[in-house]
């Protein structure tokens, strides 16, 4: 497929003052989809999201047009959201894909925590990531694309059947089910939109605005929103600055303050320890697509040893516990 | 010890990586090149360290378990006590196991690993 041929051909339709599309290049990340900057010719800059040609269905990911209906909702609610342009329909040639505006920032964590260019912002950053997830969670879930319903039993109950299925012997995995399992919350009285991936990464930070956009919807769900609170401050996306425990910038207090002090620190303390583990068992997984041989890469080899980060703040969790 | 992948498993990856061409200017390439520094390191460290950190933990295992063995028995058979039951996951005598296992094997894989500081700097209170 010429990606860029199909973008060119849909630049009218994109904004009434444009006649072409410009600049179209992939981006690097994005194992499962592919992500496409480019311009129009009236200056507009763009991002397109597309499903490649030769995917293999994801068994968890939302459909890219839910996806988009999902950054529209969280746009109409005030969190700080990409504009969505256009839903591509079949005769755009472009599969499954929308487009949506592109924003200015950055989004790599490790830059985030320590380049003086953000130290203006930081500051402020945790209570901020609080106040947004406080609107993401307010959205009314009536209106939402389908999603699927998810609690924190649920979750170590489908992460424990991956990890049995590989059949690895972790005993810090181990421990840390059991001890989960055994402190678990109920689920929220009424389940609420979870973003699932709010962490450094899919945080689109500007130096002197912020953040300015919450990336990567795919991963949303309904459930509890402490989920997304916890998930940020797992000491993997604090890239070496481990005393801030919210994406390695910012307090819990501000966090759960931005929130709107409606959340337990017990509760976000417990998805974190989950979110520690759900990683653990990731990083084992994308390590099996090595040993399997579907994957041969270095880079697959090497994931698998990330497991033991998660290892080591699981037991300084349970030690605190 | 280590495992996921084990040190011949990295062995061969990053063998097959310096086999491959070279293409200047290749981005991916220029990233897999730094993935593969690090898994030298990696095995480096674990050449260095690896037998040391295994033998300490069968001896923690064996006081723990009251069994003997070889590391992998040794290991599943935790394992198995913690899935059952057998073992409290908070059991302190446990958690020293868990907490030094860990230290081991970061510092074979991540010895610059926040999460390391974080641990030792708990200890001191």
């Amino acid at each position: 497929m010429d990606v860029a041929a199909a973008l060119d051909r849909l630049a009218p339709r994109l904004s009434p003052t444009a006649t072409r599309a410009l600049n179209a290049r992939r981006l690097s990340g994005g194992a499962s989809l592919e992500t496409w900057a480019f311009d129009l010719d009236d200056a507009t800059p763009l991002i397109l999201r597309r499903q490649p040609d030769s995917a293999i269905p994801r068994e968890t990911a939302l459909p890219l047009a839910g996806e988009a209906a999902l950054i529209r909702a969280a746009d109409a609610a005030g969190a700080p959201a990409p504009r969505v342009v256009h839903v591509c329909e079949p005769g755009d040639d472009l599969g499954e894909a929308y487009v949506m505006r592109r924003l200015e920032g950055e989004t790599l964590g490790r830059r985030i925590v320590r380049d003086e260019a953000f130290a203006a912002v930081r500051p402020g950053l945790a209570r901020r990531c609080g106040e947004v997830l406080a609107r993401i969670h307010a959205i009314p879930t009536e209106g939402l694309p389908p999603l699927a319903t998810s609690d924190a039993r649920g979750e170590l109950a489908r992460y424990e059947a991956v990890y049995r299925q590989m059949g690895a012997a972790r005993p810090i995995l181990e421990a840390a089910f059991r001890w989960l399992e055994a402190i678990a919350p109920p689920p929220p009285e009424r389940p609420v939109l979870v973003h699932g991936d709010f962490r450094n990464g899919n945080l689109m930070i500007h130096p002197e605005g912020g953040l300015v956009g919450v990336l990567d919807w795919e991963l949303a769900h309904l459930g509890d929103p402490a989920e997304d609170l916890g998930w940020i401050c797992v000491n993997s996306w604090r890239f070496g600055e481990w005393k801030k425990p919210v994406g390695g910038f910012g307090d819990y207090a501000d966090l759960l303050d931005g929130h709107g002090g409606d959340i337990a620190l017990d509760r976000v303390r417990f998805w974190q320890a989950l979110g520690s583990l759900k990683w653990g068992v990731m990083c084992l997984m994308m390590y099996q697509s090595f040993a399997t041989g579907a994957d041969r890469s270095i880079e697959r080899a090497m994931i698998g040893r990330r497991a033991s980060e998660t290892e080591i703040d699981l037991v300084a969790l349970m030690e605190a516990a | 010890m280590t495992s996921h992948p084990t040190a011949a498993e990295l062995s061969e990856a990053v063998a097959a990586f310096e086999a491959e061409p070279v293409l200047p200017g290749d981005v991916r390439q220029a990233f897999l090149a730094r993935v593969t520094d690090n898994a030298r390191a990696t095995l480096a460290r674990e050449a260095e360290h690896g037998a040391r950190l295994e033998a300490e933990a069968v001896e923690r295992l064996t006081a723990l378990l009251g069994q003997a063995g070889d590391f992998a028995a040794l290991n599943a058979r935790l394992c198995e006590a913690l899935r059952d039951g057998a073992i409290d996951p908070l059991d302190p005598a446990l958690l020293a196991h868990l907490r030094a296992t860990a230290v081991g094997q970061i510092a074979i894989d991540q010895p610059g690993y926040g999460g390391l500081a974080a641990l030792l700097a708990a200890e001191a209170y």
